[in-house]
């Protein structure tokens, strides 16, 4: 009856006092997607979560998760979603299997009939069953606060930055588990600070102060980038940023890894920079053509702003 | 490179937790203005080994000099000689950014002209002279967190230890925050970062993968990568914290 | 279904209770360490006063006084001592007081006269009594109730003619005790209800699992009754504890109807359960909670609810303020009950009154505490 839209976001509007932290969101989660919203801290994406999970009523705009509206059908949806808010939102003094047993209950459903769901995930935290939650490493924690998420089989899913602070085997871990449960037919909005992340997902909408800049599959928004861009590299790193912001042509420049991005105009002559660069005392500089990623098409929109 | 000045030396640095080991026979030194990224999974004994470095505890065997302190028994000169900023504990929220300038340039025993000066250029700087009495509650993160770093080398330290200081932090403004870091290094000031970001790792001079607690690799990236036949930090990590045997603590 | 997730909800709370020993510290220590410490140390009662004599002649009939003084158990005889030496004796601090007989004590005695009391005094006049006592008034508390005692004392038996005859009802020796343990009654469970449950349920909205409840099935009403369980029953717990110390340790006569005493502290309880709730509404964080608690309910509990100032000696004001304190109902309720040993329906009125209260704070607790975030 409610088709193959897990999430459905209209015009959704939400302000503190002055503030308006949503300013007219509207995107759709299909079923069984795996949609990311990516964008800093303070873009409204944990208030779009809250107003999702029931938390927070809109000031304007209309949301459905899982074919129940979240303002009329609060009470429906809450059995629905499995909600992991932004910070560690377990019991710390409980024991790993005593806080999931707890949120079992809380659903009113036993580990036991779920438990084919999150095996694969509990399968890793078993050996430390009998310890304090609040003892658990980053990636730990966000594991068994993923299992109690699930434990009641939500349809929905609604992770708040899960893998902030995780280090990059936990967070890889923690992104192969949630592809695993889309194959279920699970639905799961995600957010994330990460931009290797996004590669990960069906969709992703970029996010900033409340609007969505775009809805698109990842390399759809990579596409997206009308630039030209170049890896600036060389010895004096910060020297170099400097001189590249002092080039004409060139639109941008900002550090990225080993090297700085240059985002520049068409008639940019790279060669003629470098030349340049070297005749001003720089050392073992070099300049390639690189294609862009999402970060890229990220700092660009952000920069438009 | 071993012609340039440790900052930082470490001669099989140990702490245990009874029978735990934590940091096992750490070695390692950084030189006067490199950007040295210390890598590892959550629960390898980074923070552990932070902790020794910063005089914040003993160890349990081993020796380390920060700044020419020993940290064994120098601990009170090493927090003068050092800049410390984590992603927790950073600002006070409800104070204004200049007060959080003159309260930590007073902790540092900077005379109230010298904070006064140094605040105006390191407002100027940041491009939030605008913001002096704003209170840092309302600050967006990654202000906040450059506001935070340049608190923490208002007393030009010798050393800065940052630990993981740009989590959560847009795209955009951590690359503001890591221009802040660049510099800060050009002008001789020896940087000691902890960042779950791979693509941060490499902004760095030198990095350290740590693993159960012993450097698993120490090299520049370029280096490593070359090594380990990796693509990226990102794959370096991965495949050497796989091994870890340790289980997660 | 709901029942499941209620009875974790009990166990989860229970677990959190047990798991931190600072929680059963004060919930279990406090009651006992606060009870011990108002009943023994900090009494306003007389129960070790030496004494000492200064007779000029020792007849048959100031021994016989002296004996009677000495075999009672609040006072010790310190021996006699010469007239001349009685302010040495008290500033030494080798008594108390010094009981003094003319040197016509027995003639004055057989013409009917009777002992005199020059009470928390410092000088020793010639004056008309045939008994004075020499109190050390330091501490006036303790000299003027022991003075009170040893004039009775001393009347008792032998006294003729103008006595104005005391009776102390209910508390015949002035015990402190069984004011205080009412009084005490009052505070802690409020102490403990109100801080505890605000207090924790402060905590998980502190540490963000009080989102993920709020978007479980379970009702807001379940989870807080699920969290107000385990604190009851460890409140019933002190209750007990309190009953027993008081009645056979610190000697108090519980001599009303215990069920009555239990019946209402129950309510008191629920009401103090009430106030943590609403308290846990307004505050956002666990010191905002303690502070609310402690500075909005501690204080006026021990001010004004007549627990140590009676509330009759109140400028008006403050009495028509005491009013809307429970403590000070149920403290007016537990002495008429356990003291006084009056029947229940003399505290029907406090129990109404409390009762009004309970019902009123959950009401308005209830309806603060809604399952949303803002």
């Amino acid at each position: 009856m409610v088709g193959d839209v897990a999430i459905r976001v209209e015009g959704l509007v939400k302000r503190y006092g002055a503030v308006t932290a949503l300013d007219g969101v509207g995107f759709e989660v299909r079923r069984g997607e795996l949609f990311g919203l990516i964008g800093p801290d303070g873009a409204g994406k944990t208030t779009l979560f809250r107003l999702l999970a029931t938390l927070l009523t809109p000031d304007a705009g209309r949301a459905e998760v899982d074919g129940c509206d979240i303002v009329r059908e609060a009470r429906a949806i809450r059995s629905r979603v499995g909600y992991m808010p932004g910070r560690f939102s377990l019991y710390a003094d409980l024991s790993v299997e005593e806080n999931l047993a707890f949120f079992a209950a809380l659903f009113g459903v036993s580990v036991r009939d779920n438990y084919g769901l999150i095996e694969p995930i509990y399968r890793q935290l078993e050996p430390f069953r009998t310890r304090r939650a609040g003892k658990l490493s980053g990636g730990m924690k966000q594991k068994l606060a993923l299992c109690c998420a699930l434990i009641h089989r939500p349809s929905v899913l609604l992770l708040d930055e899960p893998t902030t602070g995780v280090d990059p085997v936990s967070r890889s871990e923690f992104w192969e588990m949630l592809a695993r449960l889309r194959s279920e037919g699970i639905s799961i909005l995600v957010a994330t600070p990460y931009m290797d992340e996004a590669q990960r997902c069906d969709r992703v909408a970029l996010c900033d102060r409340g609007r969505l800049l775009a809805v698109e599959t990842p390399d759809g928004v990579v596409a997206s980038f009308d630039g030209v861009l170049y890896a600036l590299s060389g010895r004096e790193m910060f020297g170099l940023l400097a001189a590249a912001r002092a080039e004409a042509g060139v639109e941008a420049c900002y550090p990225f890894g080993a090297v700085h991005h240059l985002r520049v105009a068409r008639e940019f002559d790279p060669e003629r920079f470098r030349r340049r660069l070297l005749a001003e005392g720089f050392h073992e500089v070099g300049i390639r053509r690189v294609e862009p990623g999402i970060e890229d098409v990220f700092i660009k929109r952000m920069e438009h702003e | 490179m071993n012609d340039r000045e440790a900052v930082i030396s470490v001669r099989e640095l140990t702490k245990c937790f009874g029978a735990f080991t934590a940091v096992d026979h750490l070695s390692f030194e950084v030189f006067r203005g490199e950007i040295f990224g210390f890598l590892g999974a959550n629960g390898a004994g980074k923070t552990t080994a932070m902790r020794m470095l910063c005089g914040l505890s003993y160890p349990t065997s081993g020796w380390g000099r920060v700044a020419g302190y020993d940290i064994a028994t120098q601990g009170e000169e090493i927090k003068r000689h050092i800049g410390y900023m984590s992603q927790r504990f950073s600002l006070y929220d409800d104070l204004t950014v200049l007060e959080n300038i003159r309260l930590f340039g007073g902790i540092y025993g900077l005379s109230r002209r010298e904070i006064l000066r140094r605040a105006v250029g390191l407002l100027r700087r940041l491009g939030i002279r605008g913001e002096a009495h704003t209170r840092v509650r309302s600050l967006p993160l990654g202000w906040k967190q450059k506001l935070a770093f340049a608190v923490a080398t208002l007393h030009r330290p010798e050393v800065v230890f940052l630990d993981e200081p740009t989590g959560g932090v847009d795209p955009l403004a951590r690359r503001q925050f890591w221009e802040l870091i660049y510099e800060a290094a050009a002008g001789g000031t020896t940087i000691f970062v902890t960042t779950h970001y791979m693509d941060e790792a490499e902004y760095c001079t030198r990095i350290s993968m740590l693993v159960d607690g012993r450097i698993q690799a120490l090299g520049t990236p370029a280096e490593l990568k070359c090594r380990f036949a990796a693509e990226s930090v990102d794959e370096l990590f991965r495949r050497l914290a796989r091994g870890a045997k340790r289980a997660q603590e | 279904m709901k029942r499941v997730g209620f009875w974790a909800f009990v166990r989860k709370e229970s677990l959190h209770i047990l798991r931190d020993p600072r929680t059963m510290l004060i919930v279990l220590g406090i009651p006992v360490v606060q009870l011990l410490l108002f009943g023994f140390a900090l009494s306003t009662e007389v129960n070790n006063l030496d004494f000492s004599v200064a007779a000029p002649h020792r007849s048959e009939a100031v021994r016989q006084l002296v004996e009677r003084i000495a075999a009672n158990d609040c006072f010790t005889f310190r021996g006699y001592v010469d007239p001349q030496q009685i302010d040495r004796e008290l500033r030494r601090g080798r008594a108390d007081v010094v009981v003094v007989f003319a040197d016509d004590f027995d003639r004055r005695m057989a013409d009917g006269i009777s002992a005199g009391g020059g009470e928390a005094g410092g000088c020793v006049d010639d004056g008309r009594a045939a008994v004075q006592l020499v109190f050390d008034a330091s501490n006036p508390n303790m000299a003027a109730a022991g003075a009170g005692y040893l004039q009775r004392l001393l009347c008792a038996g032998n006294a003729p003619g103008a006595e104005v005859e005391m009776h102390l009802l209910y508390n015949p020796r002035m015990k402190s005790a069984y004011n205080f343990v009412p009084g005490i009654m009052g505070l802690l469970f409020i102490l403990i209800c109100s801080i505890m449950t605000s207090v924790s349920i402060v905590r998980e909205k502190e540490s963000g699992t009080m989102e993920v409840l709020l978007v479980s099935p379970v009702r807001p009403v379940g989870i807080v009754f699920a969290k107000m369980i385990p604190y009851f029953l460890l409140s019933c717990v002190d209750l007990a504890v309190i009953l027993l110390l008081a009645r056979y340790v610190l000697g108090v006569p519980l001599s009303g109807s215990v069920a009555g005493v239990v019946a209402i502290s129950i309510l008191y309880l629920l009401l103090a359960l009430a106030l943590g709730l609403f308290i846990s509404t307004i505050a956002d964080r666990q010191a905002t909670a303690l502070v609310i608690s402690a500075m909005l309910m501690l204080l006026p509990v021990i001010m004004l609810s007549g627990m140590i100032f009676p509330v009759e000696n109140m400028p008006g004001v403050l009495q028509a303020l005491s009013c809307a304190i429970p403590a000070r109902w149920y403290i007016e309720a537990v002495r008429k009950l356990m003291i006084q040993a009056l029947p229940f329906s003399a505290v029907v009125r406090e129990f109404g009154i409390l009762l009004a209260m309970t019902v009123a704070l959950v009401a308005v607790a209830l309806h603060k505490f809604n399952d949303k975030l803002e």
